[in-house]
């Protein structure tokens, strides 16, 4: 057992043990809560650090535990899991200062806190997967771990939301059940391999292999809010804004995404899908999915359920970006799972700053915001901005490289699909920005809470001011080594290498 | 001979068996479970005395443990319908389990 | 030295009557029934590590009571199946032991000691049992004892479903004790290994297995012959509802299991279809149900309904993996179901009612308990990771390797039923009602041993490469191929 073996399960533990302490703890128990909630998520970073560090000098982590006859629970930090390793754990500290602001005072903090450090011990618990039956394992913990949350609450809404929610993760854990089993069946392993394992059997098992490819991506297309699976991701709104962030950034529509990314790339391998005609399809279902929610996001007052029909948009980039199955383009979605966690959360700290300061909900009750909060509107206006794929944003690089895979893989529709995207971008996030700067406000703020000097707490302003500048940063300095960009160049060359 | 006991054996087992099915009163359906049960044993008797000329011991001790069996459980029954009439006034079991 | 001391104990005949004693005692001195019965509880414990290590090192044991040999004598067997299950009786009885502790009041703690421990006893027996009419005895007792466990609760309620589970008992008993006269008017012996020799598939047998089979899927509660298990598990006190439905109805299922693999000529491809077909219904059927219910204790008892029939599914496929998977859903079933009865008796103790739509946010008020339900629906939901994934992704690999994919739906479908009927009651234990209730103290004891058995549920799950050995020790499985061979 030696260190490198057991490194995965400390990445995994610095969430889980806080988590499981913290259920434990009563309300009043503050200070105890915060410090485990920000213990747990600083040594995960340093941990994280560690690792990268390691696979750049040639460790190998992994853990491997028996878990059924002939199937081993094994946990991997291969180049892509770091990918979403360390876009999970950065914003998790993020997110976990934003909470402790967000929830001041608020009920149950011991409950909400519990799952939402389960939360992100299921999302590592994805990342770190080393075959499907893990990931299967943590996937369908997610979905366990973010319905409390969903609830929370605890009104008609949030019960009928988190109902929603559950019947269609509920169905996709079962697709993918389905489909992870027959694989099986026909293949007798389920370990992520670069370039595939299927390889063997394409030519004996040719349908069963593509039903179970459409098996697959059904079950993964759920939390990933593919069409005509995104339905519960509006209706999820309802839960508190830490909540939103996180999991339409980073843990629940990532883990879908990511999912695809791993069945198209370490299980069939992108040449096999190719040639069994799969990719097509699926990449005219996420330009599909690209267009229909930004339509859908025009036509919202509600400020999160338009961020949310966005997101049922942008996430289906990364789809996209897979599915032309060229490595530019692959580059271009792997780069954006990152960039568009960083921007998207952007977005949903500053929606619920503007709700818990000032009671906004609705963009119709937006102007003139700008100068009463005049950071969490720069913020703000930067994501939305990178959302547009303004250059120098983190947006305009993974847009560039989507364009230039498009055209590379001879999938020229696609610059159609992106270029209108980013014009509906603009259609619905424009008048917002217009409205906040430039508009005077309608009579009084809906509920206005004063913090001092500040426009807000400092725990709702910091995040997104940090994570704005984040979305800049990406951008200018997209070809720095170890920037996401040039990680997801790393994996695209193992996958795409002659 | 003893095959015309067995059979006399099965048949009380299906009329016994009849009769739980078809009557509501709680003390016949007692008694009816009673005369299947002694339908079996007369089949158990029934065959101890086919397999050769010294009847076979092993299906006699099968049936005194069965009788034993038998009068725990009636005493049992009958200790319940009592208590139920006394607690409902009622000898039938209801149609439907009660929400 | 201590070891060597160790395996030569006759822990089976320990086993079995260590509980017998305990219930005479609890009868002898009801004062002290608690105290003695909670400790009884403990040794058993005890004893069956003893037994497992016994095993663990001799293989599957055999032993003569009193040195009287077949076809007089009563034989005690156990191989890796009987022990998986002793284990699992032992470890929910134990859960429940301490529960019951707290549950029952003054009057009626007297009632339930003797009467558990008899059961206890009852079970223990059966599953060491090496002849087919000492399973008959374990089988009556057993009924007779669980009967009069569902009647303590006292109302017209509790003692009409006593009535009819007594009856049904009854019934089903008739008819194996029918069928075993048939065997031994065939192969004139009723020991295992006996039987299983000189069994062929002669009309008397055929109408023997039958019969049998008829009988222990009365008492197994299949679908359609469940209709007497939602009113008795439901209108029992709460710790009775978890033996019942953890462990009670399980002996039955355990019976046939090993008439099917040691005794039943072959083939029985028939037999099987039928079974699994039942079992199917019963999957469907149970869940539906399951989600109609407005009382929690209901919707509980109907869910069990549904789980035995997935047990069934393993009867058309009878390969290894299927019977384990099978039994595997059996274990933490077991543990899971109990834990959810335990839940829904802190539910009733807490707010006086059991009616789901006015749970009135008891996820705060009982964390615990809501935590303990929410684990154990985890596994009956079979979701990962627990026992109940285990089982469900061993069937459903069996039922793939055998080419017959509809058991995979059944068994898909299956889960999304139950997910259905437990997020229902989890959503409404975060919400309020208008009108609150009046509320009691639920003791610690029954809140963690509650959340402690679906906790096992839960890690039953991580451990699977054990169990899965264990079950093989004595080669259960294997005996498919080699009986009836001799004609």
């Amino acid at each position: 057992m030696s260190l490198d073996s057991v490194f995965p399960l400390f990445i995994l533990a610095t969430s889980l043990v806080p988590g499981l302490i913290i259920f434990f703890l009563p309300e009043s128990a503050v200070r105890t809560r915060i410090s485990l909630n920000m213990g747990g998520a600083l040594i995960k970073v340093f941990l994280v650090g560690i690792v990268i560090w390691g696979v750049f000098n040639g460790h190998h982590y992994e853990t491997r535990l028996p878990f059924l006859p002939g199937l081993d629970l094994v946990l991997r930090i291969g180049a892509l899991s770091i990918l979403f390793v360390t876009l999970s754990t950065g914003l998790w500290l993020v997110t976990t200062v934003y909470a402790i602001g967000y929830l001041e005072d608020s009920p149950h903090r011991s409950r909400f806190f519990g799952f939402f450090s389960l939360c992100v011990t299921a999302t590592i618990g994805i990342a770190l997967a080393g075959n499907l039956i893990t990931f299967l394992l943590f996937y369908e913990l997610l979905t366990l771990a973010t319905y409390p949350l969903i609830v929370h609450r605890g009104t008609e809404e949030a019960r009928h939301a988190g109902r929603t929610y559950l019947v269609y993760t509920i169905m996709g854990g079962a697709l993918l059940l389905i489909g992870t089993v027959w694989l099986y069946g026909i293949t007798g392993s389920l370990e992520f391999v670069h370039r595939g394992f299927v390889s063997a059997i394409v030519d004996t098992h040719r349908s069963s292999l593509i039903i179970i490819f459409v098996l697959l991506i059904a079950g993964l297309g759920v939390k990933a809010a593919l069409l005509p699976f995104h339905g519960w991701l509006p209706q999820a709104m309802v839960a508190p804004a830490p909540v939103s962030a996180l999991l339409h950034a980073v843990a629940v529509v990532k883990a879908g995404a990511f999912g695809i990314v791993r069945v198209v790339h370490d299980v069939y391998g992108v040449e096999v899908a190719v040639s069994l005609g799969v990719t097509l399809p699926l990449a005219v279902l996420a330009a599909v999915t690209i267009i229909y929610g930004s339509v859908r996001a025009l036509f919202q007052d509600d400020l999160k359920r338009r961020l949310a029909f966005s997101t049922v948009s942008q996430v289906s980039y990364i789809t996209l970006g897979i599915a032309v199955a060229g490595p530019i383009a692959t580059i271009g979605g792997l780069v954006h799972l990152v960039h568009q966690g960083v921007m998207k959360i952007t977005l949903f700290f500053c929606a619920g700053n503007l709700a818990e300061t000032l009671g906004i909900h609705k963009i119709s009750e937006m102007n003139g915001v700008g100068r009463r909060m005049p950071w969490t509107m720069a913020a703000f206006t930067i994501g939305a901005f990178g959302m547009i794929g303004a250059p120098p944003l983190a947006g305009f690089v993974s847009k560039w490289y989507l364009g230039l895979g498009a055209l590379d893989a001879g999938q020229d529709w696609v610059i159609f699909v992106l270029a209108g995207s980013s014009l509906l971008n603009a259609a619905y996030f424009l008048p917002v920005l217009h409205a906040a700067w430039f508009k005077e406000p309608v009579g009084q703020w809906p509920h206005e809470h004063i913090f001092g000097r500040m426009e807000t707490a400092w725990a709702l302003l910091l995040p997104p001011v940090f994570t704005a500048f984040l979305s800049v940063a990406l951008g200018l300095f997209a070809s720095v080594p170890f920037s996401p960009l040039e990680w997801a160049r790393f994996v695209t060359s193992l996958e795409f290498a002659p | 001979m003893a095959f015309f006991y067995a059979l006399t054996g099965v048949a009380l087992f299906t009329l016994g068996l009849y009769a739980l099915i078809i009557y509501a009163h709680l003390m016949r359906k007692i008694l009816a479970i009673n005369i299947m049960g002694s339908g079996v044993f007369l089949v158990l008797v029934a065959l101890a005395a086919r397999t050769q000329t010294v009847p076979d011991p092993v299906p006699h001790a099968m049936v005194i443990t069965g009788i034993v069996v038998a009068v725990s459980a009636t005493a049992l029954a009958l200790a319940l319908m009592l208590r139920l009439l006394e607690v409902s006034g009622c000898e039938e079991l209801a149609e439907e389990p009660k929400e | 030295m201590l070891t060597m001391q160790v395996q030569n104990v006759p822990w089976l005949v320990i086993v079995i009557t260590l509980p017998l004693v305990g219930s005479l005692l609890c009868f002898l001195l009801p004062q002290q029934a608690k105290k003695l019965g909670l400790m009884t509880a403990f040794t058993i414990a005890a004893s069956l590590i003893g037994l497992l290590f016994q095993v663990l090192d001799q293989g599957a044991q055999r032993y003569t009571v009193g040195g009287w040999d077949a076809p007089l004598g009563i034989n005690l067997y156990v191989d890796g199946l009987s022990l998986l299950l002793l284990l699992m009786t032992a470890l929910v009885g134990l859960g429940i032991s301490v529960y019951a502790t707290a549950y029952f009041n003054r009057d009626k703690t007297v009632y339930y000691w003797p009467l558990w421990l008899l059961l206890w006893s009852a079970l223990n027996a059966l599953f060491l049992s090496a002849d087919l009419f000492n399973l008959y005895v374990c089988l009556e007792l057993l009924g007779l004892s669980a009967v009069a466990l569902v009647a303590i609760a006292g109302g017209a309620d509790a003692l009409g479903a006593a009535i009819r589970y007594l009856l049904v008992s009854l019934l089903g008993s008739l008819f194996y004790l029918l069928g075993v006269a048939l065997i031994y008017h065939s192969v004139a012996s009723v020991d295992i290994i006996i039987v299983a020799e000189r069994i062929d598939a002669t009309p008397p047998i055929l109408a023997a297995m039958g019969l049998m089979s008829a009988g222990l899927l009365f008492k197994t509660a299949l679908f359609p012959m469940h209709f007497w298990l939602p009113p008795a598990h439901a209108n029992a006190p709460a710790p009775v509802s978890a033996l019942l439905s953890a462990l009670v109805v399980k002996a039955s299922f355990y019976i046939l299991l090993r008439l099917w693999l040691d005794v039943f000529p072959l083939p029985q491809e028939v037999l099987g279809q039928f079974l699994g077909l039942l079992g199917a219904a019963a999957v469907i059927w149970g869940g539906v149900q399951a989600l109609r219910q407005t009382r929690l204790k209901m919707l509980i008892a109907y869910s069990t309904v549904a789980q035995i029939g997935y047990l069934f599914i393993a009867f058309p496929l009878a390969t290894s993996i299927a019977w384990k998977g099978a039994l595997y859903l059996l274990l933490s079933h077991a543990l899971a179901k109990s834990a959810m009865f335990m839940a829904a008796g802190n539910i009733l103790h807490f707010g006086g009612h059991d009616t789901i739509l006015k749970l009135d946010r008891v996820a705060q008020r009982l964390p615990l308990t809501v935590a303990a339900f929410s684990l154990a629906g985890v596994s009956i939901m079979g979701l990962p990771p627990s026992g109940g994934f285990i089982g469900k992704w061993l069937l459903l690999n069996a039922a793939l390797q055998a080419g017959e994919w509809w058991w995979a739906l059944v068994l898909i479908g299956g889960g999304l039923l139950s997910a259905g009927y437990i997020f229902k009651v989890v959503g409404f234990a975060f919400t309020q009602t208008e009108a609150s209730h009046e509320v009691h103290h639920v003791p610690a004891a029954m809140q963690w041993t509650a959340f402690m058995m679906a906790l096992a549920a839960i890690l039953v799950g991580l451990i699977a490469p054990w169990p899965l050995a264990l079950m093989d020790i004595g080669l259960p499985f294997e005996m498919v191929v080699n009986k009836g061979s001799n004609g």
